[in-house]
């Protein structure tokens, strides 16, 4: 027992440092959040728009990458210098192009991903409307006859 | 038999679309900044932190530009390439050394051979984000007025630089 309470202590006093790290690093974290949480909610706000190209399903508020990590800061220091919310989108699009816009510009090239969905909608409803039409001018007997319940097929 | 066209059409239709769809690469985005001027850069070189060099100083012949770092496994790839191609002194290559400690980027070159004029040092990738670089390596081409003519994301293969790169290096020098 006397031999096993020093590794003990030991074990704790790792186990306090290592909380007191942890505790640094999330205090770390949070500092801009605390700076100018207004700051902090528009540049969250800009950054939910942007698609990290690094992992290409994520926004760049969502990333983790080194990149979205850059890019934020970089959102942070242009909302700093008084920038609108358009300016920096214009400053992303200028080096990215508009693939990191979740949501592009409509022109030639993004009008089918804009208005294709629509479109087929437009294209689905009006086959169905065709084929009910064309039905309902059908004779009776070119239907099999509803059967009651329980009745045998002929 | 008729009414299978249809469906199969349709079939047909989509087969063609997830074909092409499956030969894309997603994450070849095209860069806005083709023939556009190169943005304006003053930075250390990785060699020398006293030294500067600005996009100015590059003005009046063309150059190529390759964005690399110590951490990047894909420029491992690539180097062999890259020092096989400046060998033949066609084009100057200068590196634009990404996101890394100035040590390790040193060590890196001294291992495998450097390439490179010069690299410059973009320690926080602010240069990065100006030119869009969003996965090393990356390479550019740009002329003599300044104007980036040509990018390559990923690593530089010698079909590259056959097909794409020599070509256009020809016509620019021209």
């Amino acid at each position: 027992m006397a031999k096993a309470l020093p590794t003990l202590r030991h074990l704790l006093t790792w186990l306090a440092l290592s909380a007191g790290l942890l505790g640094t690093t999330w205090a770390g974290e949070a500092v801009p959040l605390a700076e100018n949480p207004a700051l902090e909610a528009r540049m969250q706000a800009i950054a939910q728009e942007l698609r990290c190209l690094v992992c290409q399903n994520q926004t760049i508020a969502d990333s983790h990458s080194g990149l979205a990590t850059d890019l934020r800061r970089e959102i942070r220091t242009l909302l700093d210098k008084g920038q609108s919310d358009q300016q920096i989108r214009d400053y992303m699009t200028a080096r990215y192009g508009n693939f990191i816009l979740y949501r592009p510009p409509v022109t030639s090239s993004t009008a089918l991903l804009w208005f294709g969905p629509g479109l087929l909608a437009v294209v689905g409803l009006l086959s169905l409307w065709l084929i009910l039409r064309r039905r309902a001018r059908m004779s009776a007997d070119a239907f099999d006859p509803d059967l009651p319940e329980g009745s045998e097929q002929p | 038999m008729k009414r299978f066209l249809l469906p199969l059409g349709i079939f047909l239709a989509l087969a063609v679309f997830l074909g092409l769809g499956l030969r894309l690469d997603p994450r070849e985005v095209p860069s806005p900044l083709i023939d556009k001027p190169a943005p304006a850069f003053a930075l250390p070189t990785l060699a020398d932190a006293s030294q500067t060099l600005r996009k100015e100083d590059m003005l009046g012949k063309v150059w190529m530009l390759n964005v690399w770092a110590s951490w990047c496994v894909a420029c491992r790839q690539e180097h062999p390439v890259l020092i096989e191609f400046a060998r033949r002194q066609v084009v100057p290559i200068y590196g634009l050394n990404y996101k890394d400690e100035r040590a390790n980027g040193q060590r890196w070159l001294q291992a495998g051979g450097d390439p490179y004029v010069a690299s410059l040092f973009d320690y926080d990738g602010r240069t990065g984000i100006d030119y869009g670089v969003y996965g090393v390596p990356e390479t550019f081409v740009i002329d003599k007025s300044g104007v980036i003519r040509y990018k390559h994301i990923g690593p530089i293969t010698p079909d590259v630089l056959q097909q794409k790169i020599e070509p256009l290096l020809r016509q620019l020098n021209g």
